[in-house]
């Protein structure tokens, strides 16, 4: 078994009163299937129809009716496997998950147990301390349910079955996190590498993508403790405050001399806190037996194959390729390919310049605006072209920096081309040291008792090259400004 | 005119080819048989509306020359398919009122080759039982009596509805379904023919589940050139059931009348059991006796993981069943009887709503999937079933071509004759048949005597997979030798 060893590092540990615990964090996560239809039916997988409307007589469970594998569901969870640097299994087999539930109509879950489709592979984490290697255990597909809801007759519920019988897969990891920034950064890599290879859409809102967590803490070097489980995390901000929140109920319960008791925990984001759902022994037996109804699945070495001939290439060979292609440093190289369509943009505009220029004005500039608008880079209303254009402008001295970002507002708010854009309402950089030199002398002038302290504390000509690019309206060169302000002021 | 009820399915077929009378006719002859029969029990519901306006359109087509293969012939339907706007309630309270938006893939192709629908057929409730007596709507009679005697006597089961009908001709033939035997045993216990085919030769896409690993459609006919004839509409591959398989379905009626010459009959000492009725021994020795008169080479064989297959078969198909019948929970259609909450909702629906025998298979199913003992019985069990289809694999591997056995250890006994008895005492029903829907077999029964009360029985002969074909020659053969066997009308 491929059983990462992480060595305790103090730095992750949370204090208590008896010495630093160790938390032990496992993860098990929901992802649904980007597919038409649904995993054993050819009703639509879409979210957000009216209720019941995306039901087959297989997904309400009508007498008599059979699941039936839909291919393309299978292929995408060969391609997250094979994107998990997992092992595929050629031969899985699924397995009914017996429980009553009214938004259940089968009273079963179609699920793999002992022989999931995907087995071990593993997701890089990028810590500040380094790359952290996380082991995947296994993927397995499995139906959802649908959905009950409660509150819309004063003694009945209401059963919505759109989603029941929608394709998921259920990622599981090792217990190898150990903090809850390291439970982020899971999720935020699981979520890219399944938004890379167009298996998931990752969205934790619509429930795209869901964490159960399992908890547990222990002194350094001892034995795992007893875990809790905490169910139906829908976002990595409530994951990383969960498990905040339950590691220090822990290690509290256990610093009282208490003992834990494994159990199931829902986590209240309005509270802030875990509460018991149900313990172990209030457990279902789910009565796991594999489902008659389908043969196991058997699949062609050769059609894996040509889904991994046609796997795009993955966040971390790309990360790897920015870095050594356009010498930019890892962390930026993380951040631009943290989706598909950033690392894209960015390669077009950066292909024919300078790829550490692009990189800081796309990071400082275009992402740090479309997060403000809450936008993706899919609606940017600035196109690699015209980012490319500014970026040129800035290279060859055409604009300052700082005009830069009021040219970009320009651009963003209300489009055009940079380049005339730039001529038009006259942004040109000024390098005519003539006219620079006349401005400086202006504020010189202005100033003398400034200009005095200036000679005795050189740190003050700040103020007057401030002045002159106030004056000129930002478009003078602020290199020359500098050298002819000192030079004027007889500073050196 | 004769009664037109006399006629078997392939006669009356060709009559009305040859537009000796019409379908309409032939149907309003069995609405009335059906009407005078009700005292059977046979039927839960009869459609003779449909009948009529269906038997109308195959009027039309014989006159269009566009008749199908089954054109206008009037047959009943087991109340496990679903028929589409018609009862379909597997005779389960549960299903109180169910009548599906949908027809099952078997009788959609009965339909599409121009058959008549008559109504829908009386069975053991979620085909669980052996006597028809598990019944919601009531046990059915066997239409045939003892000697001298007015004890009404069970026709069989699950399927004991189709093989009543067609032995009383209430329908010229009819689907039935086989998880342990209850295709082969009615067959038996009524002096019909009944296959199971092999597993996988009938969709059961639109079959109310019983245990989905063992369950198959098939027919109960007056001869076996009519059940040929009815697996051959009923067979295909469905892309709906993923369980059914892509193999050419051959015409079966041609296999009738074949030689037997040079067939190896394979007959296992295991299936010779302590205290089995001399008159079942001696009717085993005629049926080996005709077989090696026609020319078949008899030989002796040994299956010997049988007597584990009746144990073994309790295990699966109840474990099966447990989960299968889990979605009848009052929640979407049939039978609800209200709660305080979800919880006792689900357990009122049910407690009203399920039977005892179906009952008692849900609590071995649950108990025998639970943890701490799914190892010990499901796991074993299914490696038994392992062990069982080796050994028909290492006889056929020997050149075996079919094996002879007795279809059922008795006649058939009386109504509520068991009902105080151990339930194994009706399991034992199925100690012939279990072995064939374990391994996935085809088998079909068919009669070869009467009892010395009277009672028909039946011998069956279990197929290669696939190999239905020479299970109708051989069927055939034992039938030209013994002749055919009707009861006496008394109803």
């Amino acid at each position: 078994m491929n059983m990462a060893v992480r060595t305790p590092d103090p730095k992750k540990m949370i204090k208590g009163a008896t010495g630093d615990w160790e938390v032990i964090i496992g993860l098990e996560v929901h992802a649904q299937v980007t597919s038409n239809a649904k995993l054993f039916s050819g009703a639509s997988a879409v979210f957000g129809a009216e209720p019941n409307m995306h039901v087959s007589l297989v997904d309400a469970a009508m007498p008599g009716m059979l699941p039936v594998i839909n291919e393309e569901c299978v292929a995408q969870a060969v391609r997250t496997g094979l994107g998990l640097k997992a092992a595929i299994n050629l031969y899985s087999v699924f397995d009914r998950k017996n429980y009553f539930y009214p938004d259940l109509p089968q009273g079963y879950q179609i699920s793999q147990y002992k022989q999931p489709i995907v087995g071990e592979g593993e997701v890089l984490l990028d810590m500040p301390e380094g790359v952290v290697e996380i082991g995947i255990e296994r993927l397995h597909l499995e139906q959802d349910a649908g959905k009950s809801i409660h509150d819309q007759h004063p003694t009945m519920s209401f059963v919505d079955l759109n989603r029941s019988g929608v394709a998921l897969m259920e990622i599981v990891s090792r217990p190898d996190l150990r903090s809850s920034e390291e439970v982020k950064a899971y999720l935020a890599k699981l979520r890219t590498i399944l938004r890379y290879l167009g298996t998931c859409d990752g969205n934790m809102e619509e429930g795209s993508m869901r964490a159960d967590i399992n908890v547990s803490v222990r002194k350094p070097g001892e034995p795992l403790g007893t875990r809790c489980e905490i169910k139906n995390v829908n976002s990595m901000r409530f994951a990383a405050q969960a498990v905040e929140f339950e590691a220090r109920r822990q290690i509290a319960i256990l610093e009282d001399g208490g003992t834990i008791n494994q159990e199931t925990r829902l986590y209240d984001p309005g509270k802030g806190e875990t509460r018991s759902m149900r313990s172990k022994e209030e457990a279902h037996d789910y009565r796991y037996f594999p489902d008659p109804d389908l043969l196991p699945l058997e699949l062609d070495p050769a059609w894996v194959e040509s889904l991994k001939a046609g796997l795009p290439e993955l966040p971390d060979e790309k990360k790897a390729r920015f870095v050594t292609e356009y010498g930019v440093t890892p962390y930026d190289a993380m951040v631009l390919t943290l989706e598909r369509a950033s690392a894209d943009y960015y390669e077009l505009v950066a292909k024919s310049r300078d790829g550490k220029a692009v990189a800081n004005f796309m990071i400082n500039e275009l992402f740090g605006r479309l997060n403000k608008d809450g936008k993706g880079i899919e609606a940017s209303p600035v196109s690699p072209d015209q980012l490319g254009a500014i970026v040129d402008l800035i290279g060859d001295g055409t604009i300052s920096g700082k005009i830069a970002k009021d040219l970009f507002e320009i651009v963003y708010t209300e489009g055009g081309d940079p380049k005339k854009l730039v001529e038009e309402r006259g942004l040109k950089q000024v390098t005519d040291t003539g006219a620079i030199e006349k401005a400086v002398d202006e504020v010189i002038a202005a100033n003398p008792d400034k200009a005095e302290q200036a000679k005795a504390k050189p740190t003050l000509s700040g103020w007057f090259v401030g002045q002159v690019m106030k004056a000129t309206g930002g478009k003078a060169n602020p290199q020359a400004v500098n050298d002819l302000v000192k030079q004027k002021l007889g500073i050196e | 005119m004769t009664d037109l009820t006399a006629l078997t399915l392939a006669e009356a077929r060709d009559a009305l080819k040859a537009k000796t009378f019409t379908a309409v006719e032939l149907t309003d002859a069995y609405l009335a048989a059906m009407e005078q029969a009700r005292v059977l029990n046979a039927y839960v519901t009869e459609t003779p509306d449909t009948a009529r306006d269906m038997a109308k359109a195959s009027d039309a087509r014989i006159a269009a020359g566009k008749a199908g293969a089954l054109e206008g012939l009037p047959l009943g339907i087991k109340d496990l398919y679903a028929t589409k706007g018609v009862h379909t309630q597997a005779c389960s309270h549960i299903l109180n009122g169910f009548e599906p938006t949908y027809e099952s893939t078997v009788s959609a192709n009965l339909w599409a080759d121009g058959a008549v629908m008559l109504g829908k057929l009386n069975m053991d409730e979620f085909a669980m039982g052996s006597s028809n007596e598990t019944s919601h709507y009531g046990p059915v009679v066997n239409p045939w009596r003892r000697d001298g005697s007015e004890v009404n006597l069970v026709p069989g089961g699950s399927s004991g509805g189709s093989a009543a009908a067609v032995a009383a001709r209430l329908c010229l033939g009819a689907t039935a379904t086989d998880t342990g035997g209850s295709i082969r045993q009615p067959a038996a216990f009524t002096g019909t023919a009944g296959i199971k085919p092999t597993y996988g030769r009938c969709s059961r896409w639109g079959l109310v589940a019983f245990a989905s690993s063992l369950d198959q459609a098939g027919p109960i006919a007056r001869d076996v050139r009519d059940a040929a004839i009815l697996l051959k509409s009923m067979a295909s591959v469905d892309p709906k059931d993923t369980t059914s398989v892509d193999i050419p379905v051959p015409d079966y009626e041609a296999a009738i009348g074949r030689s037997v010459k040079g067939l190896r009959i394979g007959i296992p000492k295991e299936y010779r059991l302590d205290g089995m009725p001399a008159e079942i021994d001696a009717l085993w020795q005629k049926g080996i006796d005709i077989l090696r008169d026609a020319g078949a080479e008899i030989v002796d064989i040994s299956l010997p993981h049988t007597k584990y297959a009746l144990p073994a078969y309790y295990i699966v198909a109840p474990a099966e069943a447990s989960s299968n019948l889990a979605r009848y929970d009052g929640v979407r259609y049939g039978l609800r009887v209200p709660g305080s909450d979800i919880v006792d909702m689900y357990e009122n629906s049910r407690a009203a709503g399920f039977g005892t025998e179906v009952k008692r298979r849900i609590l071995i199913g649950t108990y025998v999937l639970s943890a701490g003992y799914y190892d010990a019985y499901y796991l074993r069990a299914q490696k038994v079933r392992t062990l069982i289809k080796r050994d028909f694999e290492t006889v056929y591997a020997a050149g075996v071509d079919a094996i002879l056995t007795p279809a059922t250890p008795s006649a058939a006994f009386g109504i509520g004759e068991k009902a105080d008895a151990d339930p194994v005492e009706m399991y034992l029903n199925d100690v012939f048949t279990v072995t064939v829907n374990m391994a996935g077999l085809p088998g079909i029964a068919v009669p070869a005597g009467l009892s010395a009360e009277g009672l028909p029985l039946g011998l069956q002969l279990i197929g290669r997979p696939f190999d239905e074909e020479t299970l109708f020659t051989l069927g055939s053969a034992i039938e030209t030798a013994v002749g055919t066997f009707s009861p006496a009308k008394w109803w």
